[in-house]
């Protein structure tokens, strides 16, 4: 499959932070405070093995935490297979799955 | 009868030690799982039980894995295991002998001087009594290389030695009294009635001359006792705790139990045999290089004890398998952490449904070639393999080739077992109905899961080993001798994980010198940080790791050599030389 980095046109949408949840970002912050380096180049979604199939893209995963937005991030983390190419082409050296690991065990043990 | 008030404190010790393991090791034993539980009956009646004996006698009370690792720290442990087993047997020999009847046999051969106080008349006796004092002093000075442990480690090979909990401390102490208690106690009786050999009569007479012991000796006897009842009654709760459990560990692991993917009581039976030697903390780099200490395996067993594992304390680790060598004990440690990870991750579930996308292709080659992510990562090593694939007019299939899916391998390293399985269905769909004969991985992440999880109906070889087979195969791949000098660098999964050492180094023999490094080549390899199974590790102290090994493996070498994608690239990030796969530098010298 390939993939479009052209652009599209999007629909319109509001980010609400005063009622989204960002106890995730925080959380993150404190167990993985190498997310904060990420700068959503894309390297990872380029480079996933899982995104070859699927929607998952882990760049917008990581746009999404800082929103707060976890009902996205726990949908599409599921589709995830750790294989760690993402770590390996992270530009930035972010713990990509550690993050991701970090993610899964967060989402297990809060409510949605 | 023979009876003394100070007996008790010993005798309530060692009737709740006894009854409380019967009923702990029932327990556990009981609650093994029912499909291995038939394999136990069948080893009772077989020749296993002397491979069993045997293998209680040189690691339970010899040692001889530990000796193997120094012989002073080899000396230390046998001393106090095998010593105590003698002062036992022989006691209770030298009771049964020379004691007047009736006999107590509870607790008289521990206290056989103070209740039998005739000194030794024939030469048996003598030859009994003198047995016993050269076994105290075989305890005693193993008691002195502990202490001397405990303020230079490195005498015995350890550059750091375990911080011990209060309860093993205090355990500890009472343990290193026993035997100076016993000689104090015995010298004091034999002070009167001369009825001890060298080591305690001589003790007893230049101890009365100037401390007048024999007044002192009813006192001594009680501390004794009482020390005993200490030792005793917090043996079930420290790590004294693996003396009686790793003579049931070998027994079981001989009736051909093991942990896997899940915490059974074997595994608990496995956690509670690790003696915290403290051996497994040299050998690993995360706490040589960046010094933490959470992970290493005594410490983690330590936290088993009382229930306080904490999530980093198993997933900051590299799965690297140096401790699991190096360990005395054999404690199947990666397994444990791994099934503890399991059951951290339980409600977590993926969901692959885009698997389904993808279709099986049949082929009609022999020769199914599976690259794997990492490979994917450093193409050099892929289009060796095509290169070399060519060179030799063989015609392979491409598995992987455009777009991969996972061999489950790092989903199982995070702990998530089941959803791994998903990957490994449909993988084996993809291979089996490729219909090739042999599968060539360049992957060892790939290789080790192939061989241990999947149930494949083609060969799986990994690269090496089929690079191997070609080149002893009537020539099939000719080469051309270089005079270059290089090291060749294990990777944990292909090496400890895979017990692959001998093929890739047949292949390198015939293209250039191959520099030994014995200290870190095979089973002891080091690791080059850039493990799957590590989620804390940051990159900073990947690189530290990864630094540390190339120092040590290259020196003034002209390339390391590696076999795994993920090596190769951990590697490159801090060598002045060339990191080269074994495919590479085969094509580099192809004639």
């Amino acid at each position: 499959m390939s993939k479009s980095f052209g652009f599209l046109k999007k629909n319109d949408r509001t980010i609400d932070y005063d009622k989204n949840d960002r106890a995730l970002f925080y959380y993150l912050m404190r167990v993985e405070p190498s997310a904060a380096l990420c700068i959503a180049c894309g390297a990872c979604t380029a480079t996933c093995s899982s995104g070859n199939f699927s929607s998952l893209d882990l760049h917008k995963i990581m746009l999404s935490i800082r929103r707060g937005e976890k009902v996205y991030i726990a949908k599409e983390i599921t589709q995830c297979v750790l294989c760690g190419k993402c770590q390996l082409v992270c530009p930035k050296n972010v713990n990509t799955r550690g993050i991701i690991f970090q993610i899964m065990s967060f989402l297990q043990s809060s409510q949605l | 009868m023979k009876f003394h008030w100070f007996v008790v404190p010993f005798s309530a010790g060692l009737i709740f030690l006894i009854l409380y393991l019967i009923i702990l090791y029932t327990k556990w034993i009981v609650k093994l799982p029912k499909s291995d539980k038939k394999i136990l009956s069948g080893t009772v009646f077989s020749s296993k039980i002397f491979n069993i004996v045997w293998e209680i006698f040189s690691e339970a009370l010899l040692h001889i894995r530990i000796f193997r690792k120094n012989v002073l720290l080899g000396y230390m442990h046998s001393s106090f295991a095998f010593g105590w087993f003698l002062l036992i047997v022989t006691g209770a020999i030298e009771t049964q002998l020379f004691a007047s009847k009736p006999i107590n046999h509870l607790y008289e051969p521990i206290f056989f001087k103070f209740f039998n106080t005739t000194a030794p008349n024939n030469s048996l006796h003598k030859a009994f009594a003198f047995l016993m004092d050269l076994w105290l002093l075989y305890v005693l000075s193993g008691i002195f290389l502990a202490l001397s442990k405990r303020f230079y480690s490195r005498i015995m090979g350890l550059k750091k030695t375990t911080q011990l909990y209060w309860t093993d401390q205090i355990a500890l102490i009472s343990l290193w009294l026993i035997f100076p208690l016993r000689l104090l106690a015995e010298s004091s009786t034999t002070a009167t009635y001369q009825n001890g050999s060298f080591l305690t009569n001589t003790a007893g007479i230049y101890l009365e001359q100037h401390f007048n012991i024999s007044n002192m000796s009813i006192y001594l006897w009680w501390a004794y006792s009482i020390d005993l009842l200490i030792f005793f009654g917090l043996l079930p709760f420290s790590r004294y705790m693996h003396i009686p459990t790793e003579i049931v560990l070998i027994a079981l692991r001989h009736a051909g139990f093991k942990t896997k993917n899940e915490i059974n009581s074997f595994s608990q039976i496995e956690i509670h045999s690790c003696s915290s030697c403290g051996i497994c903390i040299d050998a690993c780099q995360l706490q040589s290089v960046t010094n933490r200490n959470n992970m290493v395996p005594t410490y983690l067993f330590q936290k088993e004890r009382y229930g306080k594992v904490l999530k980093p304390d198993l997933y900051n680790c590299l799965f690297c398998g140096r401790c699991e060598e190096a360990c005395p004990v054999n404690i199947s440690i990666i397994n444990i952490k791994l099934a503890r990870r399991k059951e951290r991750l339980l409600k977590s579930k993926q969901n692959y449904q885009y698997l389904s996308k993808i279709q099986p292709t049949s082929t009609t080659t022999e020769i199914l070639y599976f690259a794997g992510c990492m490979s994917h990562l450093t193409p050099s090593i892929t289009r060796s393999m095509i290169k070399i694939f060519e060179h030799l007019n063989i015609s392979y299939y491409f598995l992987d080739k455009d777009d991969t899916i996972c061999c489950g391998r790092p989903l199982m390293l995070a702990g998530k077992i089941q959803d791994a399985q998903k990957l490994i269905e449909k993988n084996t769909d993809l291979i089996k109905a490729s219909k090739a004969k042999i599968m060539i991985t360049s992957c060892p992440i790939c290789y080790k899961i192939f061989n241990e999880e999947y149930n494949l109906p083609v060969k799986v070889m990994h690269h090496s080993q089929w690079l191997s087979e070609s080149l002893t195969d009537c020539n099939k791949l000719k080469l051309n001798q270089s005079a270059k000098t290089a090291v060749y660098h294990d990777p944990c999964d292909l090496g400890r994980g895979s017990n692959i050492y001998d093929e890739p180094r047949n292949v390198l023999k015939q293209l250039l010198n191959v520099i030994d490094k014995k200290a870190i080549q095979k089973e002891k390899s080091l690791c080059c940080g850039g493990s799957l199974a590590d989620f804390y590790l940051n990159e900073n102290d990947r690189v530290k790791i990864a630094r540390n090994a190339y120092v040590q493996l290259i020196n003034d070498e002209d390339y390391l050599i590696t076999s795994c994608p993920l090596c190769k690239k951990t590697f490159q990030k801090v060598a002045d030389k060339p990191v080269l796969d074994i495919a590479e530098i085969i094509v580099y010298n192809l004639s």
